[in-house]
C-alpha cells in the first residue's frame, strides 16, 4: 500500500531545493533558532496546497504575533493540548465539504506541529487518538528538548542530565533525573504507516521524509531534532554544527518505519563520543566523567536495540551468506 | 514598528481576529537585532545553498549570477552561514557603532 502511495514520489536532492516558502522573513525567533530552521525545511518541502495546525509553543508565538503573521499558507492555531484534535477535525472537515461538492477534489495536506511539550507530556492523548482513528495528516513535534517558550522548564522529552530551570544541576542534583521519553516507539506503537525521525542539519534527508509523509495515505509522524540556543545555552553559529553531532554521536539516529518496518537513514559506523556533542552545550556543563559515561553506555544501548530492530524487520539477503559459507566448506 | 501597527480599532478587526494577509510579519525588520553581519567572498564561493538551506531567518535569496546573497533586513546575524559553509567562503564581521 505504502508502496503505491510512494509512486509518485521525487526525490529532493540539494541541486533541485524548492523555492516555495512556507513561512515568511521577519519572524520573531532567537538569533540561530534551529527550531523555526526545521520548520521552514517541513513547510518548504510541503508546499503550498497545506493548512497547517500549530500548538502552543515556540513556533506559535514567534509566527504570529498580533496583528502580524509569518505563515504564507493557511494556518490555526490551538491550545496545548489539543492539535492533533484539530487537525483531524480540518481533514475531517474538509471531506465533507469535497464529498458534498463545496469545494474542487484537490489534494491538501493537513499538517500539525508541535514542540516536545505539546506531543510528548500535554498532547499524547490527543495525538494518540488521531492516530488510533487514522486521519490522513501529518504530524511533526519539534522536538527541542524542554519548554523553552515560557522559559526551559523540564519535559518529558528532557534527556537525562540536562540541567533546565525545573530541574536545576547542583550539589544534590544531576538536572533532569529521568531518560528522554521514546516518542517515536510511541507512535510506532500505533501501527501507524509512516513514523521518521528527522534533523535540520540533514536537509535533504529531513525533506524528503516529509514529502513521503504527505504523499503517505494515513497518519504520518515526524519527529524533528531541534536545537535551541537559549535553552541549552551553546553558541548561536552552532544550531546546525550540534544538530549534526547528535546523529553522528548515536544520541539522535535517524531512521524511518514504513508499516512496520525499521530503515535506517544514517548508519552512524564512526560515532564520535557522546562527551563531543555535550561540550559545546552549557545544559551539560556539570556532568561529571563517570556520568558521562553512565549516558553513553545507554546511547549505546539504545543503537544496538535500534540495529535489532532493523535486522529484525528487514527479511535478511539470503544469497550472500549461502555464498560465503560454501567457500569456507 | 509595533506599537503603532499594534493598535487595531475593534470596528476594524477581522472575524474571528484572523489576520488576512499572508506573510504580513515582513515589516518587522528583524536585521534590528544584528550585531555581525555575514560578508560572501564571491571568488571562494560555488554556489552549493548550504547558507540559502541553513538560514533560520530565510535572509538568503539567489542574484541573477547565481549567488547566494543575504538580505540585510532581516538577517539577525547568527552565523549559522558562516559555521556551515563548507568552503569557508562567508566570515562574520562586527557592526558597526
Amino acid at each position: 500500500m505504502i508502496e503505491q502511495d510512494l509512486k509518485d514520489f521525487q526525490k529532493i536532492t540539494q541541486k533541485s531545493l524548492p523555492t516555495f516558502e512556507g513561512l515568511a522573513q521577519g519572524h520573531r525567533a532567537c538569533q540561530g533558532c534551529g527550531e523555526v530552521l526545521a520548520l521552514r525545511q517541513v513547510m518548504k518541502a510541503l508546499g503550498p496546497d497545506t493548512i497547517a495546525v500549530s500548538a502552543t509553543g515556540c513556533m506559535e508565538i514567534i509566527t504570529s504575533s498580533f496583528p502580524q503573521s509569518a505563515w504564507n499558507i493557511p494556518w490555526l492555531h490551538v491550545a496545548f493540548e489539543n492539535v492533533a484534535a484539530v487537525a483531524s477535525g480540518v481533514e475531517a472537515g474538509l471531506k465533507a465539504q469535497v464529498r458534498k461538492g463545496k469545494l474542487p477534489e484537490k489534494k491538501i495536506c493537513i499538517v500539525a506541529t508541535a514542540g516536545d511539550g505539546g506531543t510528548a507530556d500535554i498532547g499524547l492523548q490527543a495525538l494518540s487518538g488521531a492516530l488510533e482513528r487514522g486521519h490522513n495528516f501529518v504530524y511533526v513535534c519539534l522536538d527541542n528538548e524542554a519548554y523553552m517558550n515560557t522559559g526551559i522548564q523540564r519535559s518529558s522529552a528532557t534527556p537525562y542530565g540536562a540541567s533546565t530551570t525545573t530541574s536545576p544541576s547542583g550539589k544534590h542534583s544531576i538536572g533532569q533525573n529521568t531518560w528522554k521519553k521514546d516518542m517515536p516507539a510511541i507512535a510506532i506503537a500505533h501501527r501507524i504507516p509512516y513514523v521518521a525521525t528527522a534533523n535540520p542539519a540533514y536537509h535533504v534527508d529531513l525533506m524528503n521524509k516529509v514529502q513521503k509523509a504527505k504523499l503517505i495515505n494515513g497518519p504520518a509522524y515526524l519527529h524533528i531534532y531541534s536545537s535551541c540556543p537559549t535553552g541549552w545555552r551553546h553558541d548561536i553559529d552552532k544550531a546546525v554544527e550540534i544538530s549534526r553531532m547528535a546523529v553522528e554521536s548515536r544520541v539522535f539516529p535517524l531512521y524511518e518505519v514504513l508499516d512496520g518496518r525499521y530503515v535506517l537513514s544514517r548508519n552512524v559506523k564512526k560515532p564520535i563520543p557522546v562527551a563531543d556533542y555535550f561540550k559545546p552545550q552549557r545544559r551539560f556543563r556539570h556532568l561529571r566523567p563517570d556520568d558521562i559515561a553512565h549516558i553513553q553506555s545507554r546511547v549505546d544501548a539504545d543503537w544496538e536495540a535500534l540495529q535489532q530492530k532493523v535486522a529484525a524487520t528487514n527479511p535478511a539477503p539470503p544469497e550472500p551468506e549461502a555464498g560465503s559459507n560454501k567457500k569456507e566448506e | 514598528m509595533s506599537t503603532s501597527s499594534a493598535i487595531i480599532g475593534w470596528k476594524n478587526l477581522s472575524l474571528g481576529c484572523a489576520i488576512l494577509e499572508p506573510g504580513s510579519s515582513r515589516k518587522l525588520k528583524t536585521g534590528d537585532w544584528r550585531s555581525q553581519y555575514p560578508v560572501l567572498d564571491k571568488e571562494k564561493c560555488i554556489k552549493c545553498a548550504i547558507c540559502y538551506i541553513d538560514c533560520p531567518d530565510l535572509a538568503y535569496s539567489q542574484n541573477e549570477e547565481g549567488y547566494f546573497i543575504a538580505d540585510m533586513t532581516y538577517c539577525k546575524g547568527c552565523g549559522i552561514c558562516a559555521n556551515e559553509c563548507p568552503k569557508d567562503a562567508i566570515t562574520m564581521k562586527m557592526e558597526e557603532e
